[in-house]
């Protein structure tokens, strides 16, 4: 999903030089050939690292449902690993943005009452998100404790 | 039912006392009268034009006041509360009094003067309106209080109020004393005589200085008023539904502290601070959030039930609070040095069955006490650095706004075999709890 998106902004950006180039000619000012070639390629290249690096970070976002808590995992950099009992979930969200929508996906967002602990689950499949959403409020419901 | 005169009969429409609107406008009247002031002055040749236009804002005033006071009535309908109020905009707000996490009697300086007082009622959750009734007089305020908790409590409704037990109080001397050295304080003393110096070299610079900062120095002195109203005369007393912290100089405030709804404590000793052996307590409570209005930034704070005292005060306070806080503490691994330079004197953590504390803090020392009932969830984090130096952290975060209790940069196993046994704690904590609410549900009802 974000590996989409980061591709997407990269062929944009590539295109606008490729038009600045044209539009630099029609105006009459010398095009600097060269110049915006090297940019097409640095752009090209910054794409692919960043695909590369978004790669790595979908891997490395995992879930798991245990018996009585959610553990979520992600980060590349700083590794990130949190652990949300279903008793203590207040509401799930499921979100999904126009590019998730075009390719069936959707985010599920767990929040507790404690502002910090927000997780959430991007790119998964649209059925799984909303079974893992009617799951773990089922599971809150029963699990529920007070403040 | 008691024989006593009830303060309030329930499902009957009450209003308040008719000189509310003058008190809650108190504030506004006051930059009404700087506004109108310039313009009455200018139109002093022409004095009958200014007669008209004073006795005209006048009387819009008074019945704008009148017009807030009639349409603004509360009653009691089985358990809620319900508040109407608005013209244009009506709204009638129900509080089911079964979720009040307390009633805080408020007393600003206007109202105190009239003999009236506000009473706000504290919900849980984290969003949501809080009930205010402003205002009422001062003893009726406190027997509608009374009943409102008593009807909230399923009890039948006595007026009267379990004693009071007197734990701490602060002296004043001591609390103005912490404020002359806190770090507001001290950036006062050295912005003036950085200005002094500058007004000794050039004059005109210092002019301008004081008219772009004069934002920035009001600031400062209502944070410093602040402190000293919130702090005067602080007493905290022992309660049958909590601790009630009282406190104020010209507005007062009489604040509950429900037990078993504290999220977190925290202890704040800054450096400055530290050769006197003073600190810092307070609480963080659910539920306890801005109300619009007058004193929206002192809801914004935590609540502090020792403005400063002793660490043998704040201890015995803390046992008050959290009867059974760890004791023992352990220091992360010395490497955590490099990634933490500054923090690394402060840091330690210590847990046992029920409670966490961590301390940190780069100037100031900050310990943070954890009931494990109140964890909402727990966090792993590691970044590069502490990646490289086989470390990490443990959040634990709470529903509190302020308080965040972080078990800092420790070995990266420990930290990985605590956080299962924080899971485990927190989770075997909870169930006591709910099954000591259940037992206790039926004998309630």
């Amino acid at each position: 999903m974000r590996r989409v998106q980061i591709l997407a902004v990269s062929l944009v950006a590539a295109l606008v030089v490729v038009a600045l180039t044209g539009v630099e000619a029609m105006i009459g000012t010398k095009p600097s050939l060269t110049a915006s070639g090297l940019l097409l390629a640095g752009i090209l290249i910054g794409g692919f690292l960043l695909d590369r690096f978004a790669q790595r970070r979908v891997r490395a976002w995992a879930y798991r449902e245990r018996d009585d808590d959610l553990m979520v995992r992600r980060g590349v950099f700083i590794t990130r690993l949190s652990v949300i009992p279903y008793g203590r979930m207040q509401f799930i969200d499921v979100v999904a943005g126009p590019i998730e929508r075009a390719f069936g996906l959707a985010t599920v967002r767990m929040h507790t009452a404690a502002a910090a602990s927000d997780a959430r689950i991007p790119g998964l499949q649209a059925d799984e998100a909303a079974r893992l959403r009617d799951h773990l409020a089922e599971l809150g419901e029963s699990k529920a404790a007070g403040l | 039912m008691s024989s006593v005169q009830k303060p309030f009969d329930t499902g009957v429409w009450h209003r308040l006392h008719p000189l509310s609107p003058l008190i809650r406008a108190g504030r506004v009247l006051v930059g009404v009268a700087v506004v109108f002031g310039g313009t009455l002055i200018q139109n002093s040749q022409d004095n009958r034009n200014g007669e008209v236009i004073r006795l005209g804002v006048a009387v819009i005033l008074v019945a704008l006041g009148a017009i807030s006071w009639l349409v603004t009535r509360w009653r009691v309908e089985g358990n809620d509360l319900r508040i109407e109020t608005g013209v244009l905009r009506r709204s009638s707000l129900r509080f089911p009094l079964a979720q009040v996490q307390a009633i805080d009697i408020v007393r600003p300086l206007v109202a105190r003067i009239f003999g009236l007082s506000e009473l706000r009622l504290r919900m849980g959750g984290a969003t949501g309106h809080s009930g205010r009734l402003a205002y009422l007089t001062e003893g009726h305020a406190d027997a509608v209080r009374a009943q409102l908790l008593a009807i909230g409590h399923g009890v039948a409704a006595e007026t009267d109020e379990s004693p009071e037990r007197v734990l701490i109080s602060v002296p004043v001397g001591r609390l103005i004393g912490s404020i002359v050295i806190g770090p507001a304080a001290i950036f006062l003393v050295v912005a003036l005589t950085a200005l002094i110096i500058t007004a000794v070299l050039s004059p005109e610079a210092a002019v301008g200085i004081v008219g772009s900062s004069g934002a920035i120095g009001l600031g400062l002195a209502g944070f410093l008023w602040r402190r000293l109203n919130s702090g005067f005369n602080l007493t905290v007393a022992e309660a049958p539904d909590g601790l009630r912290v009282r406190s104020g100089l010209l507005d007062t405030t009489a604040e509950t502290i429900p037990s078993g709804r504290v999220q977190a404590v925290r202890m704040i000793e800054p450096l400055l601070w530290r050769p006197l052996g003073w600190c810092r307590l307070e609480v963080d409570v659910a539920g306890r959030q801005r109300v619009e209005g007058e004193n929206s930034q002192e809801g914004h704070q935590l609540r502090a039930v020792l403005p400063v005292g002793t660490r043998t005060e704040a201890d015995w306070l803390l046992s008050r609070i959290l009867p059974d806080a760890p004791v023992e503490r352990v220091r992360p691994p010395l490497r955590a040095r490099w990634k933490a330079p500054l923090r690394y004197r402060n840091l330690s953590w210590g847990h046992n069955e029920t409670c966490a504390v961590t301390t940190t803090g780069r100037i100031a020392r900050v310990t943070s006490w954890v009931p494990l009932t109140k964890v909402q969830s727990l966090r792993f984090v590691q970044g590069p650095l502490q990646r490289k130096l086989q470390l990490a952290t443990i959040y634990l975060d709470t529903a509190g706004r302020s308080v965040h209790a972080a078990i800092r940069d420790r070995d990266a196993d420990e930290a990985r075999a605590q956080l299962g046994e924080l899971t485990l704690l927190s989770r075997a904590a909870r169930r006591t709890i709910s099954a000591r609410r259940a037992g206790a549900m039926p004998a309630e009802a």
